[in-house]
């Protein structure tokens, strides 16, 4: 009989959590860099912590690749996992500038996010929204709070499930009554702030860019939902 | 926006959560994992577990509460406390913790910190630093080996000039530590946190002084900080998550409040 639950051992990602986080749901959890038993698995989830040039070619030198694409079951990437599903990042190997190649499996680029003089890492909990009414949030209210830690993210664009946005919070008080000109141009970047995607979807594939599996019972709902599709 | 976090720390001694005054005179609180539960389950949002015993002894420490931990758990947490190498954070990151924090290994070794970053990610780096205001001299000192009264020892870093040091090498956050103001529960060192603020990129954490509710307020208002961190205040039960997050929430502070779901 098939597992119900693949997580793909991409090599370099931190699984131990994720593992436990569907555990704690009673889910039976295999982790597995066999093509065979990812391809039978009733759900495949797509890890990620690190880069993605090195998961990318971790990847590719387990052959991985050619199985995630030709995957028609539910499959859910997680942070990093969620930016190798799309076609390219520009997150590349220390000190280069070329795009790193994703899985493709939903249209879409990964892009350093531009928040001014904002912190980065995006870390910690924000508030997320979900575009539309969907399985994948089913009984999660809007403005939810989701752990975040990522640099680099997904556009708010056609493919996205749910949205994040990230500013320093000052947004409004800059409309009500500051004078723009009195600060600087980082600084109003920073105010305005970014609005990303939190989760994109395509078919069988769903990605979130925050870690359910460390986002107390809002996350412990979303992988449920997972679970149920 | 980003919600502000409240962070517990718990320092671990030989497998248990102790607390001490000033890094001195430990007394027992209670085990790891049923007080770590108990604090997720209350709406912290992230835990902070400091093995104070490891950087400063040279027995290898068990570490398999880790393992516990990260299995009923479902918030960030980070492990501090005897990381020296790249393979003790693989270890640790590998049982389950989020992060890990260096403080003295960082001082003997900077270059540890890149090595950490290229290995792992920005994201799972954190710093602590042990920072002292010397009233003599009105500058802020960086200390080492704070774990072990008899090898505590001022190191050649001013404060400021270290937190620059440390995100040149990739930090992903930093923790910083008050010891003035350790366990004495008369607020954060506002002043101190500032500055650094001015300085710091990435989440600066604050820690050391948290005594009432109303210190919380003062720390991210007036020093802008990503967390603050405390022990005893939640230890001792003189100040209650729930009710801590309902009353920063309503001073305009963005906090994340108890899921309620629809279903």
């Amino acid at each position: 009989m098939s597992n119900s639950l693949v997580i793909v051992n991409t090599g370099c990602a931190n699984i131990a959590s994720v593992k436990f986080a569907f555990e704690r749901l009673g889910i039976n959890v295999d982790v597995s860099d066999d093509v065979k038993v990812i391809a039978k698995a009733q759900r495949v989830l797509l890890p990620g912590v690190g880069s993605a040039p090195a998961a990318m070619s971790s990847i590719n030198r387990k052959a991985l690749a050619d199985c995630l694409r030709s995957l028609t079951q539910p499959t859910l990437g997680v942070c990093l996992g969620m930016q190798l599903m799309v076609t390219d990042s520009q997150e590349g190997e220390f000190g280069k500038t070329d795009l790193t190649n994703g899985l493709d499996l939903i249209p879409g680029h990964v892009k350093r996010m531009q928040v001014g003089n904002l912190r980065l890492p995006h870390m910690g909990w924000n508030r997320v929204t979900s575009k539309y009414i969907n399985p994948l949030f089913e009984g999660i209210p809007d403005g939810e709070h989701f752990y975040f830690v990522h640099s680099y993210a997904i556009d708010d664009y056609e493919y996205t499930l749910a949205t994040c946005h990230y500013s320093s919070g000052k947004g409004q008080i800059l409309a009500n009554n500051i004078n723009p000109e009195v600060i600087s141009a980082e600084q109003l970047k920073a105010d305005i702030g970014t609005t990303f995607s939190a989760a994109i979807h395509k078919d069988n594939f769903f990605g979130v860019q925050f870690h359910p599996e460390r986002s107390s019972d809002a996350g412990a709902q979303l992988l449920k939902n997972f679970i149920q599709l | 926006m980003l919600a502000k976090r409240i962070i517990p720390c718990l320092d671990v001694k030989d497998g248990v959560v102790v607390k001490g005054v000033k890094f001195r005179n430990h007394e027992i609180i209670g085990d790891i994992v049923p007080l770590a539960k108990r604090y997720a389950e209350a709406g912290a949002d992230e835990l902070v577990f400091y093995d104070i015993t490891a950087s400063s002894d040279q027995r290898v420490v068990d570490k398999s509460w880790v393992t516990k931990i990260a299995q009923v758990i479902d918030i960030p947490f980070c492990v501090a406390g005897g990381i020296k190498s790249i393979e003790d954070a693989g270890k640790i990151l590998e049982m389950g913790a989020d992060k890990i924090s260096i403080n003295s290994p960082a001082l003997s070794n900077p270059g540890l910190i890149k090595e950490l970053h290229d290995t792992f990610g920005q994201q799972c780096v954190v710093i602590g630093i042990d920072s002292f205001f010397n009233e003599e001299t009105g500058q802020y000192e960086v200390y080492q080996f704070t774990g072990d009264e008899t090898r505590t020892q001022k190191t050649a870093w001013q404060t400021i000039d270290w937190v620059k040091e440390v995100q040149s090498h990739g930090a992903g956050e930093i923790v910083l530590n008050c010891m003035n103001q350790d366990g004495v529960r008369n607020g954060y060192d506002i002043a101190q946190l500032a500055a650094v603020r001015a300085v710091c990129n990435v989440p600066l954490i604050a820690s050391g002084g948290a005594g009432e509710m109303q210190h919380f307020a003062d720390v991210y208002k007036q020093a802008d900080v990503d967390g603050a961190l405390a022990a005893s205040v939640f230890h001792k039960a003189i100040i209650d998550i729930p009710q801590l997050k309902a009353w920063l929430s309503a001073q305009g502070i963005e906090m994340r409040s108890k899921c309620v779901l629809t279903q």
